[in-house]
């Protein structure tokens, strides 16, 4: 099998995860942007497990999407909670923990 | 070692040997025993009246004052005796007390030396100490700290009792610092005067400066000999490396040049005076500045083996008798003059001294004949300003009755102080008959008229300078002629000649506890000289310090005495043709020379002090303050300012933006990642 289209889809994917966190100021596009990218690194890993013919990548891709549903669960409270005081979902006016 | 060598050593050692006298006493016993009460009783009196207060003791302070110092001098007066009936070689007595420092390898013990050179020193110390005390009673009859002041003279004494007592360099160096306490609190007890203030300090700084040498020395003698004790030290001073001893001998002299007075640590001297009359009296005759004097004759086993050292102290003792004698002649205030004199005479002692054993009898005995007439001229001139005192009350209470009274009591004492101006005196004799006759007494004593003790005194210095070098016996020579025109000045000024007092001044004789002492050293300026009448001072001397080896002289000793009468003589008569014939002018005239301009300015003593050393000391401590300012501080300061400033810079990367953040983390992931495959390709 040739991994190759599998981790240039992950490294698109990854890349426009990481562009969107970085350009993007609404907090729910950068958190569903955050979520493109751990999928991405899924996709490498499961492809990488599959190269190898093993399931170490297939238990860390499962850990991940473990992480990344307690994460969800925590970012989203964060989000509502500032939206709620702020009247504003986005990310640099939560701009006060600074110099 | 070859024989040549220890032949030497052999030859150098029978040279020394004869010439200086090792110190080996034997315990005391009998009235000897007593020794310790000479410093215990003073030292006593001074501690009851310190620690008691004034208000106290003030009713009996003076009477136990005087009390404690004439017992001491009962008690060395039996010493003396006692001392006298021994043999000429077992006149070294001493006596252990304890042992005050035990340290390690360290042993100083607190015992007491009694030898001849002691022996006169007590006989001094407290006979003409217990005069002054007895002087004093009447002098600070109407000083309501009185009893305090007789707290301090008994220290005063007590400590200088110690210094001629002790038999270590340890002890001494106890008493040099007693004595330097005692006369910074005696010369400051008007302290009210900012101008007494400032002489006390002045005198204690620069006897510190040669207490310095007096520690250093005492360090150095116990880092070569491993003890302080004379007896030790001059049993084995002969082995001692030459650069060792001749150090000893000029840190010692640098001491005594700051408790003499000698120059260049003279400054104090002068200044000194604005303590009361009988302290000036003190330390001029008895105590302190004779202290440099005793420390030179006591050192003779060490300066005896150092050339260097010893022409040191001819040429401080030359110096300062030309010095102290120049600025003599231009002062106006009585008490300067003879602290000018003062000066002078102790030139001349540590001249004799510096002559080595041939010098140390005469140097002595020049130390007593002035002790006595010195302290007759000091207590004599306090009774003419007593005399002015007394008539400034009796004015103040006519004048301005009861608003005059009470303010009498500050203003009596600015107005004593500006009394003491000779311009303002003349024609005294008749005013105060019996002070005239005792200062006469002294006068004659001091020019050296024959007969006198002074005569003895000084012809025999003088003589010894001629033995020794032409050019330090003319110095002598002449410092012996401007003696005699000063003090001849300044016998015109006070007692002949016009009046020239102040208004309202009525002096008139003192009353007789103060005459009586005046009367006693009067006395003994005449007949001290009969010490040196068949040479028994040298005698006397003799086992301490050591066989005197006559110099071989030019001419005959009478042909010596004729040119030193003849050069009196002249002094004398130019005083006579300057000052006794025209009248003295009450203002002193400005229009002078340079000479008069300088010795009014103390030869500039103070200044070539202020620039010297204040000075560069003051520019020294000035740059080591914008050292600390700028240099330590300033890389403190710059340490904390740098980290200050570099915090204020990264902390301008907290923007508070998530994506900032975010780009940042990004970054690092691909310096991680980039690291990686560069590790792994290569």
């Amino acid at each position: 099998m040739d991994p190759t289209p599998f981790l240039a889809l992950s490294a698109i994917l990854f890349t426009i995860g990481c562009i969107g966190v970085l350009t993007r100021r609404n907090a729910i596009v950068v958190f569903m942007c955050v979520e493109l990218m751990l999928n991405a690194s899924n996709l490498a890993l499961v492809t990488f497990s599959r190269v190898h013919g093993n399931l170490d990548g297939q238990v860390g891709a499962f850990f991940v999407m473990v992480v990344a549903a307690a994460e969800v669960v925590v970012g989203l409270a964060i989000i509502m909670t500032i939206f709620r005081t702020r009247r504003s979902a986005s990310v640099d006016d939560a701009s006060l923990l600074k110099y | 070692m070859s024989v040549t060598s220890s032949a030497l050593i052999l030859l150098s050692e029978e040279a020394h040997e004869g010439t200086v006298p090792v110190i080996d006493p034997t315990a005391a016993d009998g009235v000897l025993s007593l020794l310790w009460l000479i410093i215990a009783l003073p030292a006593l009196g001074a501690a009851v009246i310190l620690v008691a207060g004034g208000t106290r003791t003030r009713a009996w302070a003076h009477l136990l004052g005087c009390a404690t110092v004439l017992a001491s001098f009962v008690i060395s007066l039996l010493a003396f005796f006692a001392l006298l009936g021994r043999d000429a070689d077992d006149r070294s007595v001493s006596q252990f007390l304890y042992t005050w420092v035990d340290a390690g390898g360290f042993t100083a013990d607190m015992s007491l030396l009694y030898d001849p050179l002691s022996a006169v020193f007590l006989l001094l110390i407290t006979g003409v100490g217990g005069l002054i005390h007895v002087y004093s009673v009447g002098y600070m009859a109407h000083d309501e700290r009185r009893a305090r002041f007789f707290g301090y003279l008994n220290l005063f004494v007590a400590a200088m009792l110690l210094l001629v007592l002790a038999d270590n360099y340890l002890g001494v160096f106890l008493g040099w610092e007693g004595v330097g306490l005692a006369s910074y609190l005696l010369i400051g007890f008007w302290q009210h005067k900012p101008s007494a203030a400032v002489a006390a300090k002045k005198a204690f700084v620069v006897n510190r400066v040669g207490d310095i040498g007096m520690a250093l020395g005492t360090m150095l003698a116990f880092a070569t000999f491993g003890t302080t004790a004379f007896a030790g030290i001059s049993a084995v001073a002969g082995e001692a490396e030459q650069a060792t001893l001749t150090a000893l001998g000029l840190l010692f002299l640098l001491a005594a040049c700051g408790k003499s007075a000698q120059v260049p640590l003279q400054s104090w001297l002068l200044d000194a005076m604005e303590g009361p009359t009988p302290v000036s009296a003190l330390i001029h005759a008895a105590t302190m500045v004779t202290a440099g004097v005793y420390l030179v004759v006591r050192s003779n086993f060490i300066y005896d083996y150092t050339e260097v050292a010893q022409t040191a102290v001819v040429i401080v003792g030359v110096v300062t008798l030309l010095w102290g004698a120049i600025i003599g002649c231009a002062k106006d205030d009585i008490k300067k003059v003879l602290a000018g004199s003062t000066m002078s005479q102790i030139g001349y002692m540590m001249l004799a001294a510096g002559f080595g054993p041939f010098g140390y009898a005469f140097a002595i005995f020049h130390l007593l004949a002035h002790g006595f007439f010195k302290a007759n001229m000091f207590l004599a001139v306090g009774l003419g300003p007593a005399g002015y005192v007394a008539g400034l009350a009796h004015l103040y209470a006519h004048g301005f009755f009861k608003a005059g009274l009470f303010l009498g009591a500050g203003s009596v004492m600015h107005a004593m102080n500006d009394q003491v101006d000779m311009r303002h005196y003349g024609a005294l004799q008749k005013a105060v008959p019996v002070t005239f006759l005792t200062f006469s007494m002294g006068y004659l004593a001091i020019i050296g008229f024959p007969g006198f003790s002074g005569f003895w005194s000084k012809d025999r210095i003088i003589e010894a300078a001629f033995g020794e070098n032409l050019v330090i016996g003319l110095a002598a020579l002449v410092g012996a002629g401007i003696t005699a025109f000063y003090m001849t000045r300044l016998m015109l000024m006070t007692f002949f000649g016009k009046k020239r007092w102040e208004e309202g001044v009525h002096p008139h004789e003192s009353p007789k506890i103060m005459t009586v002492p005046l009367i006693v050293l009067a006395a003994l300026s005449v007949f001290g000289g009969l010490l040196v009448l068949g040479d028994w001072i040298v005698d006397w001397l003799d086992p301490v310090v050591g066989v005197t080896q006559h110099h071989e002289l030019a001419f005959s000793p009478i042909v010596y005495s004729l040119i030193i009468t003849v050069v009196v003589a002249v002094g004398v008569a130019i005083a006579w043709l300057t000052v006794g014939k025209s009248e003295v002018p009450r203002v002193a005239p400005t229009n002078v020379s340079f000479v008069t301009r300088a010795a009014r300015a103390d030869l500039y003593g103070d200044a070539l002090n202020e620039e010297l050393l204040m000075r560069p000391g003051d520019r020294f401590v000035t740059g080591l303050i914008a050292f600390d300012d700028r240099g330590v501080d300033g890389a403190v300061d710059g340490t904390g300012a740098a980290f200050a400033g570099m915090s204020a810079r990264f902390r301008r990367l907290q923007t508070g933006y998530v994506r900032s953040y975010a780009l940042s983390v990004l970054g690092g992931s691909l310096l991680v990642v980039v690291a990686l495959l560069a590790v792994n390709l290569t």
